[in-house]
This record gives C-alpha cells, structure tokens and sequence, in this order.
C-alpha cells in the first residue's frame, strides 16, 4: 500500500463527517445522538461533525421506521452525499420498523430502500453504543473492515440512482 | 520588490509553506478553544488536516459541465486571493513592498468573500443563495468601519504603502483604528456573534451548502487562510518591530497572531449569534463609529 492510500485512510479513519435523517423517528434517537457531542460523551475527540448539508457527510445516520412522507427525501439524501459512504440505522425502527411495523404509513425497514452497513439497535440506544456503532462504520468507511453483504435487494433502488437536486 | 522576494514571499514566508500549517493551526485552536469553553476535550492537533486530505480524496459529485467549472473555480479564486494578500503583508517593515500595496491587500482579501457569495449562487441550492445573500449583506455592512479605520491609518501615515502605514501611523490613531480592524474579523471568518452568514442552525451550510469533496477542501483552505491574512494584517499593523533582527519579527508576528485567534475564540464561545439586521446595524452605528473617530484623531493630528 502505497504512503498515499496510507494517508486517505488515516484521514478517513480521523475525520468522519455525520449527517442525521429523521425518517419518521419519534425524535428519541436524535435526541441520544445530539448527546454524543454534549461534554460527556464529546465525538469531536474522534474528529466526529455533524454536518448540515448532506453533500458534506461520510456517514448518513437514519433514525426512523422509514414513513411515506420522508421515502422521496431519504433516497434524495442517499444519492446526494458522495462516495464513500456508509449508512448507520439508529434505534430499532429503521432496523425492524420496531412497534410501528405494519402501519399503513410506515415503507421501512430501512434495508428494504438504501443498503445499511451498519445497525445499532436499541430503544433508543445509548450514547456509548451510538458511538459504537459509529466507529464500526468508520472502519468500513477507511476499508479496514469489509462492507456487509446487503441482507435485502433494496426494492426502490432505482429512484436512488438519479441524484435527487441539481 | 524583488521578483525573487516576492516568490518567497507568496511561497515560503509569510506565503504558502507557512500560511497552510499556520492556518490549520488556527483552526484547531479556535475548535480546541470552543471545545474547552463548553467543558469538552475537543478535537485532535491535526484535525484540519485530515478534514482536507479527507474531502480532497471524496469523489465529487458529477455537475453540469459550466456549473461544476464555476463551483471549482471560485474557490480556487478564494485560495489564490488570499494567498497573495498573505504574501503582502508587511512582516518585514524594510523589506520593500511598493507605494498602494494597501489597496492591493484589501481587495485581494475581499475576493475571498466576493467569491464565496457568486460560489453560493453559482450552486443554485436554496440554502446556498440565503448564505450567500446574508454574506453580501454583511460585506457591505463591515466594509464601512473596514476601510474607514485603514484610510484613518493612511492619513496618519501619510501613506499608501503597508510598511509605511506598519511604522508610521500615530498610535492613538492606530489602537482605534485596530479596535475597528479586529471587529470585523469574526464576520470574515463566521465566528459568533456575527457569524449569521453560516448559521448552520438555520440556513444548514450557508453559501457551501451543495460543495462537496475537493470543492469543499478548496474552500476549506481559502477559510484556513484567510484566519492567517486578517490576524496576520492586525498583527503585522500592530506591532510593527523594524529594529529587531528577523526572527524576532518573526516570532512577534507568529505570536500576536496567534493572540489574536485565542481572543477571537474566546469571544466566539462566550456569545451568541446576533441575527442579521442587528450584525449590519452593529457595524453601521458602532463599528462606524469606532473607526470614524480613529479618522477623526488623524486628522486633527496631521
């Protein structure tokens, strides 16, 4: 491996970037993860941001069972952050579509819509598990784990390919 | 100048091979410094510069073929303007520069934000266009007290020249005028409270909004260096040692930049934003006012 791929990936592994979806979530999860950046649990340590604009991600963090309203912006959101990226399902919805599972409004899981690498399951979970979950996704972001076989085809991908704004 | 002067000028010192470390320096502090403020541990010594090697190595998002030239070319605009205006500062009083270097200074640092509100329209994302409407605004708002208090240095100097203006101007002329100077800082650089051109609360990324990857880096560079033009500009006007051997002008260079970051933090981490009537209005009435006195004492003075 050459002194320039060493770099990439050290910078990968030191500066991913966050941007949080709410697809339909109760605001639990978000509310746990805005907790990772609070003085006790402190991700900036780790080079963590939220970003605001998804253009900026690395890693796009889905809280929610995936409802109607929120399908068009989240395969928007999807195309719109560049590769590499890695997608985290926050909290049990986007994993099982947890209680809200058979409602006529709910289009989730979220696996069914955009391939998840990685899950962190809990209700909500906690902080130190979100940060968990996050450095297992920074370590497919840099390449030093594999990224997961997709557990499902994702059924709407083709929508996802044509790049949602401009 | 030299033409050899000035390449090391704009490549080595204060140009290129210091102004990146020193800018990604700069960065972290003021990070590091809102981290501590707030009780966190903050982010790692290198953070910046993995953010750059990161997003340079981010493959961009495929554009329309004039739109993603315009959206490379701007912030290359940002990066080289700056760049020049970090190669004419007058570090070194009696090392040349020539008559008018002044005006060529402030409209080279001007490009940088001229840049970042055609690259937020250029983008053509909603959040991109308020970004880049409030960044319009407040350019014409601190722009008044800016010039003002350089043209009170001017006139106390009797110069157009930045070493002439470093060594001559009259000090009470100069503490006003600096006072002025170092307001409009945190607007250049979206730090609190004038930092409603970026509210990220509000209007997500501001004019940045649809950059992404390398376009992004580029960006991030021009914000880098334009921390070292201003802070450097202050500290170069402030404290201008032409008796000392070089690496004492160096070194009271480097330092009162670095100063001048930890004061900016700090009043970064210790106020809010102030919305955008009341930013322009600050600048318009007491920013003004600031930097019109400071012109008033020069010319009683002369």
């Amino acid at each position: 491996m050459s002194l320039l791929d060493s770099l990439v990936r050290t910078a990968r592994r030191r500066s991913p970037w966050l941007f949080h979806l709410n697809a339909g979530s109760c605001n639990g999860c978000d509310i746990e993860l805005v907790a990772c950046l609070t003085p006790r649990y402190d991700v900036e340590q780790l080079g963590i941001r939220l970003e605001a604009s998804p253009r900026h991600a690395d890693i796009i963090v889905v809280s929610g069972p995936v409802t109607r309203t929120t399908l068009e912006a989240l395969q928007t959101v999807y195309a719109q952050v560049p590769d590499p990226k890695v997608v985290v399902a926050l909290g049990s919805c986007p994993a099982s579509c947890n209680m809200f599972a058979g409602s006529p409004t709910v289009v989730g899981p979220l696996d069914r819509i955009i391939p998840v690498d990685v899950y962190v399951p809990g209700c909500p979970p906690r902080p130190d598990a979100i940060v968990a979950g996050i450095a297992d996704a920074v370590a497919i972001l840099c390449g030093d784990v594999p990224r997961p076989e997709p557990t499902h085809v994702p059924v709407v991908a083709d929508a996802c390919a044509t790049g949602g704004l401009s | 100048m030299t033409v050899v002067r000035g390449l090391i000028s704009l490549l080595v010192f204060p140009g290129a091979l210091f102004a990146l470390p020193a800018g990604w320096f700069m960065m972290w502090l003021q990070r590091k410094i809102n981290a501590r403020a707030q009780g966190r541990i903050g982010p790692p010594f290198f953070q910046p510069f993995f953010d750059f090697v990161k997003l340079l190595a981010k493959e961009p998002v495929v554009r329309p073929r004039l739109q993603g030239f315009l959206m490379t070319v701007l912030p290359l605009a940002a990066v080289a303007s700056t760049l020049g205006a970090i190669a004419l500062l007058p570090v070194f009083p009696k090392a040349g520069g020539f008559s008018g270097d002044l005006v060529l200074l402030v409209s080279l640092i001007e490009v940088g934000p001229l840049c970042a509100v055609l690259g937020g329209f250029v983008s053509r994302s909603l959040y991109g266009g308020i970004g880049a409407s409030r960044e319009a605004v407040l350019t014409l708002a601190y722009n008044v007290p800016f010039l003002i208090a350089l043209f009170a240095l001017v006139a106390s100097a009797g110069s157009f020249s930045l070493a002439g203006v470093a060594l001559a101007a009259a000090w009470p002329v100069r503490v006003l005028a600096l006072i002025a100077l170092v307001a409009c800082i945190p607007v250049k650089l979206h730090l609190n409270p004038f930092s409603a051109a970026s509210a990220e609360q509000e209007i997500y990324a501001g004019s940045t909004t649809e950059y992404d990857g390398p376009r992004l880096a580029l960006w991030e560079l021009a914000h880098a260096l334009e921390w070292v033009a201003l802070t450097g500009l202050v500290a170069s006007l402030a404290f201008p040692v032409a008796d000392a051997a070089w690496p004492v002008r160096v070194v009271v260079f480097v330092a009162v930049s670095v100063a001048l970051v930890v004061v900016l933090s700090f009043a970064a981490a210790s106020t809010a934003r102030l919305k955008l009537a009341q930013t322009a209005r600050w600048f318009l009435l007491c920013g003004s006012g600031i930097a019109l006195s400071a012109l008033v004492v020069a010319f009683v003075r002369l």
